[in-house]
């Protein structure tokens, strides 16, 4: 394993000298490169959202350290829609896991809103978790027991929303799902289902939707539904979206694409759609 | 999440898996039924008891040879020692007995009923019946409050006479005579003859008054020269009890004083007593300590079986815990705290055994009313159910839903502290 990790490193190197201009910036340049390019951050003209600094994660396997991430710098504003690219093994689910503070950074510091996240309690991660993120899985993670609005309903539960219903069934409406939440998991197919996971981030409003390969387990017709309605929340609401992909076609329709290989962000670009 | 979200999403649980939610619930239901039904049942027995004493008189003072201390439960021999007290060294005998009746040494005494007890074998037609034989003077009957049904009590002549008569218990007349009256039959006890002179009311069934039925009375003299072979260098006659009445309940207190300060004259002591002096306030006490104990035994041995339930519960928290790993991943990712998922399993499990003690309850009155108190307890006794009281239920309830917190705590301990990633990333 530890000789298997040594020669991706390798190759890493290789990527990582294909895109000069990005590796030869100090990460300093590179955050002010970006914020440059950014618009909706500029129009605020506030901090960005969230901002990672040198981040790194470790799993300790048995005897082999296992670097997932290697020093990730970045920072997302709000309102952007960013998708993150990379071969399998290349770290994107452990980054998003830490940006929607499921886990905790092993070194380097996560601030979302100005907060450091790495100082907070299991419960204040927990708080935020219920009240900020919103997220989508690849494999919908619905509970199977419960109706299409009781999944929806079920962050709200955790943080002691009112009106948890109605919030829910106009979720429900947003994801064009209305008439289906009375509906079990089963009962829905696998595009429904996937929708009624977005409706179930998007009830609590949250600052930032994380979706880690949302279309994954989709034929093109529901992922392409499925981006409309991420996209929609995203120009409509100005919600920050980022989006796990594997495919370009779907990475495309993002306005910036941050690519990762090795635990290491080896390019972040702007996509041709950021002139929308 | 709130009290109300959380007993539903229990509820919802437990309701998802209804063959598993129910055989863990039997598992307590049994444990609760056993040990309301035991502990009622031991209850009964206990009331019983008393109950019977009491209505042997409340101003009865009992005096058995030996001391406390080198007898043990001095009290408690009462009952289990009418035949064995007369082989104990220390003797008391009739004389002592009537010395009690000294109106300058014992004023509180109002009368005395000495006793002696022998086995013997009754024979009358074709039955053939083990029974005590009780030797008695005439005041016993009124000491220890029995009355006659037919015919008459052993009377001062048959006492001077030994007379050869015999007094049957109730139930000694039934299972000889069947209803009929035996007045002036002949029984033979242990070959020899005697002639039945009366026969005694019932003293009210259940454990200790079918006891006393099972009695027969003769004169203590008979008793003493026709059928033992206890003897006295002075000559006196060995009795085994003596039955001492005192004038009223307030003056039981001065009576022991009075009784042990005559005895301790006449058997000229100055160390320990070789007697012992007991009020039936503390025979009830003591026998009501013996008999708490057979309930607390009662229970626990039924609370094996509610301890088996508590592991059932545990046993399947556990599993069910390892099932919704994913679950509880999702919660945790939709913001669940650690408590919220601690909340949730401990008030499943606690859910589980509440309604299985719920049920177990309801099984113990069915049962209940399914036994017959009378036939338990004794004629007169309370229907079984009614022995079920108030403390039984709740002891059963509250260590049913103590044994669903403890035994929950451990599964929901281990859900709450999972990681939420490794938890999402379960298969
Ligand atoms: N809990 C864990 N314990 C040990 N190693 C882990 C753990 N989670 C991730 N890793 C390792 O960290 C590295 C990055 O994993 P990650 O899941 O972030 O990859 P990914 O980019 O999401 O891949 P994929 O496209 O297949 O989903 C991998 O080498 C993986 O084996
Ligand atoms: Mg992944």
């Amino acid at each position: 394993m530890a000789r298997k990790r040594r020669r991706r490193k390798s190759t890493a190197d290789t990527v990582v000298r294909q895109v000069p201009e990005d590796s030869s910036m100090t990460s300093r340049k590179r955050a002010r490169a970006r914020a440059d390019r950014r618009p909706a951050e500029r129009r605020s003209g506030s901090a960005p959202l969230l901002r990672l600094e040198e981040v790194t994660k470790t799993y300790q396997m048995g005897e082999v350290e296992v670097g997932a991430l290697q020093g990730v710098s970045l920072e997302i504003g709000k309102g952007e829609m960013v998708s993150i690219m990379g071969p399998s093994g290349s770290g994107k689910s452990t980054l998003m896991n830490i940006i929607g503070c499921l886990d905790v950074p092993t070194s380097g510091s996560y601030f979302l809103d100005e907060r450091d996240v790495g100082a907070l309690s299991d419960n204040r991660l927990a708080d935020i978790r219920g009240r900020q993120i919103g997220f989508v899985f690849q494999t919908y993670n619905l509970l199977p027991r419960m109706s299409a609005r009781a999944n929806v309903e079920l962050p709200l539960t955790y943080t002691s929303g009112r009106g948890r219903r109605r919030r829910a069934q106009e979720a429900l409406e947003r994801v064009g799902l209305a008439d289906r939440a009375s509906h079990k998991p089963t009962e829905l197919s696998g595009g429904q289902q996937q929708r009624v996971g977005i409706a179930r981030a998007l009830v609590k409003e949250p600052a930032i939707m994380l979706a880690d390969e949302p279309t994954g387990n989709l034929d093109s017709r529901s992922s392409e539904e499925i981006m409309d309605v991420l996209k929609s929340l995203n120009r409509d609401q100005r919600l920050t979206v980022i989006i796990v992909t594997h495919e370009e076609d779907i990475a495309a329709q993002t306005d910036r694409v941050i690519s990762m290989l090795d635990g290491k962000v080896v390019r972040d670009g702007r996509t041709s759609r950021q002139s929308r | 999440m709130n009290p109300l979200d959380t007993f539903i999403t229990a509820l919802s649980a437990l309701t998802s898996n209804k063959m598993r939610a129910g055989l863990t619930l039997l598992g307590i239901i049994i444990g609760v039924t056993a040990v309301i039904v035991l502990m009622a049942l031991g209850r009964g027995v206990q009331t019983s008891i008393t109950s019977s004493i009491e209505a042997l008189g409340t101003n009865l003072v009992t005096i058995t040879p030996g001391s406390s201390e080198t007898g043990g439960f001095g009290e408690v021999r009462l009952l289990a020692g009418r035949a064995g007290a007369g082989r104990q060294e220390a003797k008391l005998t009739l004389t002592d007995a009537y010395a009690l009746l000294d109106p300058v040494m014992a004023p509180s005494v109002v009368a005395v009923a000495p006793e002696k007890s022998s086995g013997g074998q009754i024979v009358a037609g074709g039955t053939d019946f083990g029974a005590q034989v009780l030797g008695v003077t005439p005041e016993y009957a009124d000491v220890r409050n029995s009355k006659v049904k037919w015919g008459e009590f052993v009377s001062a002549g048959h006492v001077r006479n030994n007379s050869s008569v015999v007094v049957l218990g109730s139930g000694v007349s039934e299972t000889l005579f069947g209803m009929r009256s035996p007045v002036g039959q002949t029984v033979r006890i242990n070959g020899k003859q005697f002639t039945v002179i009366g026969v005694m009311e019932s003293q009210g069934g259940g454990f200790f008054g079918g006891f006393l039925d099972q009695q027969v009375y003769a004169p203590l003299t008979t008793v003493h020269y026709r059928m033992s072979f206890d003897r006295t260098t002075r000559g006196d006659i060995p009795v085994d009890t003596i039955n001492v009445q005192a004038s009223d309940v307030e003056s039981v207190d001065k009576t022991i004083e009075e009784v042990t300060a005559a005895l301790r004259i006449s058997h000229r002591i100055t160390g320990d007593d070789d007697f012992t002096v007991t009020s039936q306030q503390q025979t009830i006490q003591s026998i009501q300590q013996a008999t708490n104990a057979i309930v607390v035994f009662l229970g626990s041995i039924a609370g094996i079986s509610l301890l088996v339930g508590g592991i059932g519960i545990m046993n399947i928290m556990l599993v069910t815990v390892t099932e919704r790993t994913r679950e509880i991943g999702i919660r945790k990712a939709m913001g669940a705290k650690r408590r919220d998922i601690l909340f949730q399993f401990i008030v499943e499990s606690a859910l589980l055994s509440l309604t299985g003690g719920l049920i177990g309850l309801a099984l113990a009155y069915g049962v209940g009313a399914l036994l017959d108190g009378q036939q338990i307890f004794g004629e007169g006794s309370e229907p079984f159910v009614s022995v079920i009281d108030r403390g039984i239920v709740m002891l059963a309830l509250g260590v049913s839903v103590g044994i669903g917190l403890f035994f929950g705590i451990y599964p929901a301990t281990r859900a709450a502290r999972l990681h939420p990633i490794d938890a999402l990333r379960y298969e």
